[in-house]
């Protein structure tokens, strides 16, 4: 008996290093880790820069406000709202993702007063033009990827966890993710995605990480870069703020016209 | 003193044969290590200097909005239906295999669509073409009604009757390719694209398959060329110049030398080429032709003389050294003159003509050193048989001089005549680029390319970017307004097959929020409701998609594209008119920029002439200049002008008379053949001087000295350099045989006029000179012309 407690013990310290484990256990022991160090935040609020570049250098900016709500067994809601350019002012877009679904989305439209329900099975286009696509957004969920652990490696000189995801969703755009994750954290520090043909077609870079409410980590920068058109976005955030007091309601078709 | 020294050289070269044959070897080796420099481009953008404004234009639009090359599968089914669940299925089964084309990053065709309709306050966007297997008539009907009635589509991905679509596949291409891999990027898109091709004729035999895009056209420029080569050239190197060869000295030897000097040309000319930097394009994939050709007449001439001065009793060597003598200084004349003429190609605007020009250059320089070292040495080891006569032929020039000099009253006004009635076809000429004529119709492209714009879209277009000069100004209704009444009109033009607006999108997006209500199909006449479709529009669009094919990043500006019929470079300029004016009448205050692939075609032909011209001047001059101190004649070299150039002029005018389109490649060849033609006049003029200076003879019978000695030997490389040239004709390559067929003309024309114009030309003016009697009006007239 003290025995098995001492090798229990032993194994909960490196729970990930136990001798029968698979590549496939192993890549998806250290998903249910990171997912799991990112459960119970409830809810949050921030703000967030998006500055495209062009492959000929020439930029572009775009404020907008993201609210989220913690959906459990299931991908998150997030209500987006527009706040330039000032045509776009006041347009939100709300919606509930879903690892094998297609997503539901909503939009509300200021200048025509009304919401749209959007219906499409398509989460691999672009994101308001940048070169985040609607599935690189949407919350980290278990069961959107199978998952592969390849090797330990190092991401400015943390170590990390390299994982590959496989999507689950048929309408995907990937063949395969390959994750950086870090070993002391669970953070995604970088993201390479292969398209189709399974060429590379983006990395994604997160960096400044900051600790909220003593658990979650967020990323304040994310730099994705397209290796094929040459065009990469940048996303900032900031203003950061967790448990803001929303719920279910208030990411509703009917609360979208209220938004301001 | 010259012969002296000429003596004593050849002398030299006979004494050490083997270390002359030696060298020669090694030269040509270490040339040839340059062709592991070996290098090719494929893209169109070659045939544009860097600094051309046309293709600044065009690049300065394709770093504004998405660059656009691309491979489209052209799909017809044999019943002639594309709405069945067969051909949908295989429709939908390419589509997505299409993805995996190496470098592409977005696959187009009328079953991924993603159709947009409204139901109710629901916006539902699918693709058009779901589960064929599973569609009844009715949404077969549906389907294909919806298809040819969206602007996105029809004439782009749909024909109107329904009988022929397209898969279209994006690639993004690197720009600037270094490496091996970049490089061959075209190829192994294009080899994907065609065996994707055949395993869907094989899935579906119902259905033909063709490819075409500005990757199948990139990849046709070397496939087309290297074809050429492989065919055009060893029908010139191993039966026209052995045969002709032959006739002319009836030597084995003789024969054998030549064609190994004239493939060391050849190899030493492409080898140092590549040293310098050069890689392989369309038109100097026919220079070894050229050199060959150019090669042919230099050792001719010396070999004509090595065997007449044997079958005299002379040893090999004696007669060698004769021949050197007599030969050095004409051929060493007619090589730089040639080589003026070719280097001259490189004031034209076109990147490859100057390639063209300077390997020919190189080869003709390379001809004329190994013609008098190592054709020299090589003989002097070589078993030489002599026969006893010489060909017949040769005598048949005397008839001919005595012929011109009998009727030269009649010969004189009556080709002056002549010769103004021909050149005043000059102006019938019109200048006309179009790529895809660029290719014979036996290159797969372009019967492919033709079929396309028969059956389904055009391959040319033009793109006009409208341009407010304020971030997000294009949301402006009355910009909107302006943009839409363009395309609209635009539409109605007859040249215009398809026009691809945002305007378009625009009203499409009005309609789906209200309910898909026929009546909202307009543009929106808010400007931050405008900014909220294009942001839902935005929102809405598939992988691999963006506005910013049509908008550009700021949204400043948005950019209509006209999908045109097949025009000429004249109509295309004519409708860039159009297009300005129509701004400038209705929309001023917006900036325009217009440009296309083909809008740079159509300019490139009057701007290469503008450039060519001054190189053909400045051959032109120094020709000229080489020829008065030649032959030691002022007045001579002035004459020398009219059969230097009156050919090319003819060939002009008869180009006007029968054939009319002048492409790129036309416009060197003024330059190019004046350094031929005016070997024919060096060879005429300078028996002709001996005869008057050397052996005092008249005009008449100098000019009768001048047939018998040089009559044949003229004839005989006219008739070789007019084969060779001609051969290029054969080229599948327009440029090429363009240029082949109008080379050969002016070559024959100039023999023309050497025999026929010049001899009487002379005897008029030395008579004059000599009697000063006669007035020189007559002579004014013909000079004139």
């Amino acid at each position: 008996m003290k025995k098995l407690l001492l090798t229990l013990s032993l194994l909960s310290l490196l729970p990930l290093n136990s001798l029968a484990e698979t590549a496939e256990e192993k890549g998806l022991a250290i998903a249910k880790e990171a997912e799991q160090r990112n459960t119970g935040w409830n809810n949050s609020k921030a703000k967030m820069v998006m500055k495209l570049i062009s492959k000929s250098g020439d930029t572009s900016s775009r404020q907008i406000r993201v609210q989220s709500l913690e959906v459990e067994n299931d991908g998150d809601k997030s209500l987006t709202i527009f706040d330039e350019p000032k045509d776009v002012e006041g347009t939100a877009f709300l919606s509930f993702s879903h690892a094998q679904r297609p997503d539901e989305q909503w939009l509300y439209l200021p200048a025509l007063k009304r919401v749209k329900r959007i219906s499409s099975s398509n989460k691999s286009g672009p994101f308001m033009g940048s070169e985040f696509s609607f599935e690189d957004l949407s919350s980290f969920e278990l069961e959107k990827y199978d998952y592969k652990y390849l090797h330990d490696d190092e991401v400015d000189g943390k170590p990390v966890y390299v994982v590959e995801s496989y999507p689950t969703y048929e309408h995907s755009g990937y063949t395969r993710l390959v994750n950086y994750i870090d070993q002391k954290e669970y953070r995604i520090l970088k993201t390479e995605y292969y398209d189709r043909k399974n060429a590379l077609l983006k990395t994604l870079v997160n960096s400044e990480y900051k600790l909220y409410l003593d658990d979650y980590w967020r990323a304040h920068k994310m730099e994705m870069q397209n290796h094929q058109k040459g065009k990469a976005t940048i996303l900032t955030w900031s203003d950061y703020e967790f448990q803001t007091g929303v719920d279910e309601r208030d990411f509703s078709k009917n609360a979208l016209k209220r938004i301001r | 003193m010259k012969n002296k020294r000429v003596v004593a050289y050849a002398e030299w070269i006979i004494r050490w044969r083997w270390l002359v044959i030696f060298l020669s070897l090694v030269s040509v080796a270490a040339m040839i290590t340059g062709f592991s420099k070996m290098d090719f481009k494929s893209d169109y953008r070659i045939f544009f200097s860097k600094d051309n404004p046309q293709l600044l234009a065009f690049e300065d639009m394709q770093d504004t909005y998405s660059k656009s090359d691309n491979v489209l599968f052209v799909i017809t089914p044999k019943n002639g239906d594309v709405f069945t669940p067969d051909t949908l299925e295989t429709l939908q089964w390419l589509t997505e295999e299409a993805w995996q084309t190496p470098l592409s990053t977005r696959v187009d065709s009328i079953t991924n669509f993603q159709y947009t309709y409204a139901d109710g306050d629901e916006l539902i966007v699918e693709d058009l073409v779901q589960q064929p297997s599973s569609l009844s008539k009715q949404d077969l009907q549906r389907i294909g009604d919806i298809a040819i009635s969206e602007p996105l589509l029809v004439n782009r991905l749909i024909a109107e009757d329904k009988g022929t679509t397209a898969v279209n596949v994006t690639v993004e291409v690197p720009d600037d390719p270094q490496t091996a891999e970049e490089k061959q990027a075209v190829m192994v898109i294009a080899n994907f694209a065609r065996e994707l091709a055949q395993k869907v004729e094989q899935r579906n035999p119902n259905l033909e398959v063709r490819l075409t895009g500005m990757v199948m056209m990139n990849v046709s420029f070397p496939e087309a060329t290297i074809k050429d080569l492989s065919t055009l050239l060893p029908i010139m190197a191993f039966i026209v110049v052995p045969v002709f060869m032959w006739f002319m000295v009836r030597s084995t030897s003789g024969v054998i030398t030549s064609v190994l000097l004239n493939l060391f040309s050849i190899l030493g000319a492409w080898g140092l080429f590549f040293y310098l930097g050069g890689y392989l394009s369309g038109p100097a994939m026919s220079t070894p032709i050229v050199i060959l050709t150019m090669g042919v007449a230099d050792a001719v001439h010396i070999l004509v003389t090595f065997l007449q001065q044997m079958r005299r009793g002379d040893s090999k060597q004696q007669a060698m050294v004769e021949s050197l003598r007599l030969n050095m200084q004409p051929i060493f004349l007619t090589s730089i003159t040639t080589i003026i003429g070719f280097l001259s190609m490189n004031a034209s605007d076109v990147p490859p003509l100057h390639d063209f020009g300077n390997i020919v250059a190189i080869g003709v320089g390379l001809a004329f050193i190994y013609s008098v070292t190592f054709l020299p040495a090589l003989l002097m080891v070589m078993p030489v048989k002599v026969r006893s006569k010489e060909p017949k032929a040769y005598h048949w020039m005397d008839n001919l001089g005595d012929w011109v000099i009998a009727k030269r009253k009649v010969l004189l006004p009556s080709f002056a005549l002549l010769s103004v009635g021909v050149i005043a076809f000059i102006p019938n000429n019109e200048l006309n680029d179009e790529f895809v004529k660029y290719f014979s119709k036996e290159v797969p492209f372009r019967a492919d390319t033709d079929y396309t714009s028969e059956h389904l879209t055009g391959i040319y277009n033009v793109f006009v970017s409208v341009k407010t000069g304020k971030a997000n100004g294009i949301s402006e209704p009355e910009y909107l307004k302006a943009v839409d009444d363009f395309s609209q009109v635009a539409e109605t033009w007859s040249e215009v097959r398809h026009v691809e607006t945002i305007t378009d999108i625009m009203k499409r997006l009005n309609k789906n929020m209200h309910a898909d209500d026929p009546e909202w199909y307009r543009l929106p006449e808010r400007k931050d409701l405008a900014a909220q479709y294009l942001l839902l529009y935005e929102m809405s669009l598939p992988q691999g998609l963006d506005l910013t094919n049509q908008i550009n990043l700021d949204k400043s500006s948005v950019r209509v594209g006209l999908t045109l019929y097949n025009l000429s470079s004249n109509e295309l300029l004519v409708l860039e008119d159009r297009i300005y004016d129509w701004f400038n009448n209705n929309a001023p205050q917006y900036e325009l920029d217009v440009a296309s692939s083909n809008m740079m075609f159509a300019h490139i032909g009057e701007r290469n002439i503008k450039s060519s011209l001054s190189g053909t001047l400045i051959a032109l001059v120094l020709i000229s200049l080489i020829l008065m101190f030649a032959l030691r004649s002022f007045k001579l070299g002035m004459l020398s002008l009219i059969p230097n150039l009156l050919p090319a002029a003819l060939a002009f005018g008869l180009w006007g008379m029968l054939v009319s389109n002048v492409g790129m490649g036309l416009s060197v060849v003024v330059g190019m053949t004046l350094g031929i033609v005016v070997d024919d006049t060096v060879h005429f003029l300078s028996k002709y001087l001996r005869a008057r200076r050397e052996k005092n003879l008249s005009p008449q019978d100098a000019v009768r000295y001048a047939f018998q000695t040089v009559g044949m030997a003229l004839t005989v490389t006219t008739i070789v350099l007019v084969a060779g040239f001609y051969i290029m004709t054969l080229s599948t390559f327009t440029m090429n045989s363009e240029m082949g067929m109008m080379t050969a003309m002016t070559i024959a024309i100039a023999l023309i006029v050497d025999f026929l114009l010049l001899p009487p030309l002379l005897i008029k003016l030395e008579e004059k000179q000599h009697e000063k009697a006669t007035t020189d009006s007559e002579l004014a007239e013909s000079t004139a012309s």
